[in-house]
């Protein structure tokens, strides 16, 4: 798979705004992101309104999530280009979730709405108008998925990747330093995992590095490329973005992504937690 | 709990902020013409590691929860960057004004 199936450009999408075909989707957590100013013609998908269901912690399932794309006017022959605020975080992880119910042609905008803003190009607060759609998807992918009992069976077998920040990891923070610091759960990250911030993958624009830096810096964290791997951040988004320039850019194929992460790791009662640097 | 990971919302950090025992690190985004609105904040740990980053408000707000140690603030904006250090210790609100 080549870089060109899975990210375009800031310059490529906006030559295909007016693309017959083309779909941007905004997805964020915080709505009035989109609110103040989106790329012209996307439509928006609220992460934690729309893509979780409100009762349960889980996704909306197969027919949730048909409805919610048939309501958006998005089509299973679109190709549907995903971008968002937190350095693509949660287009990460929509990117990861329409891959679970299989939708065939789905990118990144490369650097998400931060490369596009920093390029000073143009938002708008006008809402487009789709026509509903008849979407049908399919029952989850879950090779893509991970659950907790494989993430405990996973200790010292499998490659874990823990995407969260050195501190973060090492348990001196509980969550990322932009929210007030919690305390529901321990502190401290998967034995035996790898910590391998989600922001290394990153340039300072937003846009993934290249291959041949995201290799090197997998391979110098000690990555062994014939084992499965499982990636897990706080509750799955950062790790969506590691999903992605794991299987997505490098092409390996036994990726999961385990998206109860430390919030649930860190619940559960009686499994093992390492704390400390690495 | 947080129900999602992403950055809130910034708004101004009056000075009399009650930091509730946390490191805060906080300040404005400034150009020459005054604040300047949505630049991209990046925390970064003394080793240069990236921590966190919130987008700075219309009025060039931004705020962190840290801990005690020595941060670089970067801020990335259309028309330009710029970047402050400092070090903190105890727990209380440390003020960061940045300039691009």
């Amino acid at each position: 798979m080549s870089r060109e199936d899975v990210l375009v450009t800031t310059e490529w999408a906006e030559e295909n705004l007016d693309t017959p075909g083309v779909v941007f989707v905004e997805v964020d957590e915080d709505t009035t992101a989109y609110e103040g100013g989106h790329i012209r013609n996307a439509v928006r998908i609220d992460w934690k309104t729309e893509l979780q269901d409100q009762v349960r912690r889980d996704f909306v399932d197969k027919a949730g999530f048909e409805k919610l794309l048939s309501e958006k006017g998005i089509s299973n022959d679109d190709k549907v280009v995903l971008y968002g605020g937190n350095n693509n975080w949660f287009a990460a992880y929509a990117y990861w979730y329409f891959k679970l119910y299989g939708h065939e042609d789905v990118k990144l905008l490369d650097g998400g709405r931060k490369k596009w803003e920093l390029d000073g190009r143009e938002l708008t607060d006008v809402v487009p108008e789709r026509k509903q759609t008849s979407y049908v998807a399919k029952e989850q992918d879950l090779r893509l998925r991970a659950f907790r009992d494989e993430v405990v069976d996973a200790i010292n077998t499998k490659n874990l990747i823990d995407v969260r920040s050195p501190d973060e990891f090492s348990g001196k923070l509980n969550a990322p330093a932009h929210l007030p610091q919690e305390s529901s759960q321990r502190s401290g990250h998967i034995p035996s995992a790898l910590n391998v911030p989600w922001a290394s993958t990153a340039n300072e624009d937003g846009t993934f590095k290249s291959n041949e830096q995201l290799a090197e810096l997998y391979q110098e964290a000690g990555l062994d490329t014939s084992k499965p791997t499982i990636a897990y951040c706080r509750i799955g988004e950062r790790s969506s973005h590691t999903w992605f320039a794991l299987r997505e850019l490098l092409g390996h194929t036994d990726v999961k992504n385990y998206d109860g992460s430390w919030t649930e790791y860190g619940s559960l009662v009686g499994v093992p937690i390492e704390l400390g640097a690495k | 709990m947080s129900d999602g990971c992403g950055a809130p919302a910034q708004t101004a950090t009056p000075a009399s902020l009650d930091t509730n025992g946390q490191v805060v690190v906080a300040g404005k985004v400034s150009g020459s013409d005054g604040p300047i609105g949505g630049a991209y904040v990046r925390l970064l740990n003394g080793d240069g590691e990236f921590v966190g980053e919130v987008q700075a408000s219309p009025e060039g707000d931004f705020r962190f929860y840290a801990a005690e140690g020595t941060w670089t603030v970067r801020a990335l904006h259309s028309s330009g960057n710029g970047e402050a250090s400092v070090i903190t210790g105890e727990p209380g609100l440390y003020d960061v004004p940045i300039n691009i």
